[in-house]
């Protein structure tokens, strides 16, 4: 591992604890067992909730029988469609985002239709697992069986079945007349695209498909819920928001939010899937009825079934360059597919596609389709890998065309600070050309390959965000620090708030213990995601922890009785502020805690912010690929990563985000598609057959952290999250056509297509 | 559902025969996974693990006798075994996760009768025979002949395994098995391919039988195959014949593993490369 600090960007000061590769607070209760995660709390006289789901991909719902199950012994709790409040189509403000909850309540309980397998239509709550299995088997549901459509392609032919009869495609002038499952066109542009095709030498179009795929956290969807008699709720799930899980809850069962209590357990990965809600209001609701606390949890297949995945897609890219290398126009075409319910992350992938690109002129179209699958959910940067994807292998495909190196290729072109993106804004400092120059120069770019090998590369990027967070940063009378945040860990978040906590106050990290505050113990904080957690919530930690020193300088005057003013904090102490002020020894956090009794009561920081000026994140990746020519299979031979962190907090879980980014990609690449049979109902619903990546098909994942500091944040944080999954797709595809002489733009490039196209080479002549 | 294990033969044929919906079950492996997902609800479970013979190795006639409930992980420690066959071990210890290898066994894997059974092939290859225990007696059977279909055995009601055979081998005789699959583990065979030969001093093919795996309903003998390799010097001329042979032999289906096309492709590859191993090993013996 190579931590590259680049001239003129080391931080100022000299940094004792942000930087460092301390112990992981949460690794010894997770390996010995004792982490608690969603499906681990129990309650007295707590009941199993099951879903009974829609065995077809799309019905009408005439009817639902629960009177032979309702009246079952052992059943204290049934809920359909009918419990729940119908909501309005629209998008309205929930946290930070907009949702619309006529989707999000038809989501959760199918009304009219199913509209996927596995679709939600009755849960119950029963003494036992095998009384509630048996409920399920006696509800009678009355389906009309409705032809149904899983590709998005397909979904947008007029003769297409409607998945929804009202939906009239918006972003479209004049609107259309009639229905289809097209919920949404938007555009971007910039630029004249026609006088920049006319100005190029080369132009390459090609068609891109990729499938939807899976988060693959290791832990399923769970949750306990508890409500009273008086309606006061407890929450406890697996989730990388719990604010959020109250706001919609409190939504869709008609709550005040001050009676939901929504504690956050450990989380057994997330990647963006955990930021919605699915068994939560309904364990709600039946705890609700039957006055006993609900205990729901996911099987895998329900998993597979009826969460996440992020979109499949089809694309069509258009690039055009002069001979000189430089990118002259272009142009592409996104439909993302929504699963059953609109809102694709279509919108950010048409927004990041050349977005690691100077390109004057360019256009952008995209489409936001619904079909009989589940509905997407956030997967890290969701939209970007996609697009980005298609547009990184005609990139690769133009270099070859020209004769120039990739890299060399992508320097020419790339974003630097000034260049404006195709969706508005100019960038501040960015890392692509420090991560390009790294790559360029890593031992891997220029090591010799083996037979049937290829080298691919690509990059990413992705936006990140800041927004609302809070953090409370206790000091204990001795002199050690609480400090509790409202973003879930999903990635080692806790272990970086200790790390800038100490680096504030001075004191060493073993003595701060960072936890996650449930919803009513800190103030409104937005979801773990957008590769926020340690730059905003960090920013609110720091402001804390400058809340409390201030507090602590405060003491130390009142003691020395000299004025606030004449008291400054350095390394721990409180001092006196120069010769003029006076002459006392300096005081240590733990003098002055040991004494808040006496001076003023317990000492505690507070910050309640929205961050602003998230930065940005830049990542190229070099992968190394040996192809069987006689099976397709392929094998990641050398992958490295190289990203801008903006400031590694903690370098060991930034590398983790990186490795594991990779990983994703490799299966993302390679195997992982929903395998759907004729009927609607999906084949692979398990890990078995859905293909992620064992440990044994990955090398050591080796990285490259580059810091081009975030001015926005006080130790120069971006995010890390999720841009390691944006360039991995691209980058394999790259390796692997280089390695076989011929192109896929399919994913995933699994044997049979990767033999199929060398099969289809060869025969032309390749 | 009651849970039985007998300590006699005489018992568990009794107690398989005694109740309609019974299965007998040896390392579970595949038992419990499709209990779990409700594939079968049987009304009794036979354990086969404490029967005399189920859980032991035995030379016997200069080959060996297998406990039908011997575990993967067993075969494998075994000090001779592997030596003489290390095809068949390879092929069971390519089952699962280590985990899964401490209770899987060749009975299960054999009586399970999916088309993509490692171990299948691989003891088709060797030329193993069964025992077979039942009311009515008792009985050998070729392993080929015991699956008739994915899920399907000829087995006859309150019938099971006891053993499996794997015969004496003559000098420079080797077997190898391979599978293919997109990962490097904890998957299912898209095809399998067990050979099984015996060279003489001039290092022409005396023997050879080879077996393919998840390209049809069950796995399947082929014999055209192994005649392409008997009489060669395992060249260039009668690989193509193997391959050919093998290819021909293929009768799969699409499904979420591969496709039709894909198969027959890679069963010709699949037969060659495992011919190859075996032939090495064969060729290493002195």
């Amino acid at each position: 591992m190579n931590d590259i600090p680049l001239a003129g960007t080391a931080p100022k000061a000299e940094l004792k604890w942000v930087g460092t590769r301390g112990p992981r607070p949460d690794g010894l209760d997770k390996v010995t067992g004792r982490a608690r995660y969603g499906a681990d709390f129990r309650l007295p006289g707590m009941l199993v909730g099951r879903v009974l789901r829609s065995p077809h991909a799309h019905a009408r719902i005439r009817g639902i029988d629960i009177s032979k199950a309702a009246a079952l012994p052992g059943v204290k709790a049934i809920v359909t469609r009918d419990d729940f409040r119908d909501m309005p189509s629209e998008f309205v403000p929930a946290g930070e985002m907009m949702v619309n909850y006529r989707d999000i309540v038809r989501n959760v309980m199918a009304r009219e239709k199913a509209l996927y397998e596995g679709h939600p239509v009755a849960a119950v709550a029963a003494t036992s697992a095998s009384i509630a299995r048996e409920a399920l088997s006696l509800i009678k549901v009355d389906y009309e069986v409705l032809p149904h459509v899983i590709d998005a392609a397909e979904a947008m032919r007029a003769d297409a079945p409607l998945l929804d009869e009202t939906m009239i495609t918006a972003g479209v002038d004049p609107a259309p007349t009639k229905p289809s499952n097209v919920a949404k066109r938007m555009e971007f542009s910039t630029g004249d695209l026609k006088a920049g095709f006319a100005q190029a030498d080369f132009v390459i179009e090609r068609s891109f498909a990729t499938k939807p795929v899976h988060q693959g956290y290791l832990e399923p969807h769970a949750c306990l819920a508890s409500v009273n008699e008086a309606g006061q709720a407890e929450l406890w799930c697996t989730t990388q928001g719990h604010f959020v899980v109250r706001t919609h809850c409190a939504k869709l069962l008609d709550m005040e939010m001050s009676q939901i209590r929504v504690i956050a357990t450990e989380i057994g990965g997330g990647f963006g899937g955990k930021t919605v809600v699915y068994l939560e209001p309904l364990a709600l609701a039946l705890s609700s009825k039957s006055k006993r606390p609900v205990k729901m949890v996911m099987t895998r297949e329900e998993v597979f079934l009826s969460t996440g995945p992020t979109s499949g897609a089809h694309m069509k890219v258009k690039i055009g360059v002069r001979k000189d290398g430089k990118i002259t126009a272009a142009e592409a075409e996104l439909i993302y597919e929504a699963g059953a319910f609109q809102g694709s992350p279509v919108g950010p992938g048409c927004m990041c596609a050349f977005a690691p690109y100077e390109i004057e002129n360019a256009r952008v179209i995209g489409y936001d389709v619904i079909s009989n699958r589940p509905k997407v959910a956030a997967y890290r940067a969701p939209g970007a890998p996609i697009s980005e994807y298609a547009v990184e292998c005609v990139i690769d495909e133009l270099a070859q065309k020209l004769g120039l190196d990739p890299v060399e290729f992508r320097l020419k072109n790339g974003a630097k600070a000034g260049t404006r993106a195709l969706y508005g804004p100019k960038f501040g400092p960015i890392g692509l050309v420090a991560t390009l120059e790294a790559a360029k120069n890593h031992p891997h770019y220029s090591a010799p390959l083996g037979p049937n090998q290829g080298r691919g590369v690509a990059s990413g990027f992705w936006f990140n965000i800041g927004g609302e967070s809070c953090a409370s940063l206790h000091i204990n009378e001795d002199g050690s620090v609480t400090l509790m945040i409202g973003t879930p860990d999903i990635g080692g978040s806790r272990a970086s708030m200790a790390l800038m906590a100490a680096e504030t106050l001075g004191i060493d990290v073993a003595h701060v213990r960072t936890l996650i505050a449930d919803t009513d113990s800190i103030g409104y904080t937005f979801l773990t995601g957008g590769s926020r957690a340690t730059f905003a919530t960090g920013m609110a930690t720091v402001d804390a922890a400058k809340a409390a020193i201030r507090q602590l300088c405060a003491r130390a005057a009142k003691i020395w009785e000299i004025s606030e003013d004449a008291v400054v904090w350095e390394d721990g102490h409180a001092k006196p502020a120069g010769q003029n002020a006076a002459t006392f020894p300096p005081m240590s956090l733990a003098e002055l805690a040991g004494k808040a009794g006496k001076t003023g009561g317990p000492i505690s920081g507070h910050a309640e912010i929205n961050a602003q000026g998230a930065g940005p994140s830049f990542g190229t990746h070099i992968v190394d690929v040996e192809v069987d020519k006689e099976t397709g299979r392929v094998d990641i031979k050398r992958y490295t990563v190289i990203q801008d962190a903006g400031k590694a907090v903690h370098p060991g879980y930034v590398e983790g985000q990186f490795q594991g980014g990779a990983a994703q990609g490799v299966g993302w690449a390679l195997n992982e598609e929903y395998v759907y049979g004729a009927d609607g109902k999906l084949q692979n619903a398990g890990f078995l057959d859905y293909r992620m990546p064992v440990t044994s098909d990955l090398p050591m994942i080796d990285t490259v952290i580059v810091e081009i500091p975030n001015p926005a944040h006080p130790f120069g944080v971006r995010g890390v999250g999720e841009t390691p999954i944006v360039p991995p797709m691209a980058a394999i595809a790259n390796a692997i056509s280089r390695a076989i002489g011929t192109r896929l733009c399919e994913l995933p490039m699994s044997p049979p297509k990767v033999l199929k196209a060398m099969q289809a080479h060869k025969a032309n002549g390749g | 559902m009651r849970y039985e294990a007998p300590e006699t033969i005489d018992a568990a044929v009794a107690l398989l025969g005694s109740v309609g919906r019974a299965r007998p079950l040896a390392g579970g492996t595949d038992l419990l996974v499709q209990l779990r997902a409700g594939i079968v609800e049987p009304d009794l479970i036979v354990d086969l693990k404490k029967l005399p013979g189920l859980r032991t190795i035995a030379k016997e006639k200069g080959g060996f006798r297998i406990g039908a409930a011997v575990t993967g992980a067993e075969l494998r420690e075994h000090p001779d075994l592997r030596k003489v066959w290390p095809g068949v071990v390879e092929a069971a210890n390519l089952i699962g996760s280590t985990q899964i290898q401490g209770r899987a066994s060749l009975g299960g894997n054999l009586c399970n009768a999916s088309p993509a059974a490692d171990s299948v092939p691989a003891l088709i290859a060797a030329g193993a025979t069964v025992t077979i225990i039942g009311p009515g007696g008792q009985r050998e059977l070729a392993v080929e002949a015991v699956a008739s279909g994915p899920g399907k055995t000829i087995l006859a009601k309150g019938e099971f395994v006891t053993s499996i055979f794997l015969p004496a081998r003559p000098p420079r005789s080797a077997d190898a098995y391979l599978r293919f699959i997109p990962r490097t583990e904890m998957d299912i065979a898209v095809v399998g391919c067990g050979v099984s030969l015996t060279l003489d001093q001039s290092g022409t093919c005396t023997a050879a039988r080879v077996a393919l795996g998840a390209v049809a309903e069950r796995a399947l003998l082929v014999a055209e195959a192994g005649a392409a390799l008997i009489g060669s010097k395992l060249d260039a001329a009668a690989f193509e014949k193997l391959i050919a042979a093998a290819r021909k032999a293929c009768r799969p289906i699409d499904d979420k593993r591969g496709t039709k096309v894909f198969r027959i492709d890679i069963a010709g590859v699949l037969a060659q490369r495992t011919a190859t191993i075996a032939a090495e090993r064969a060729r290493g013996q002195k």
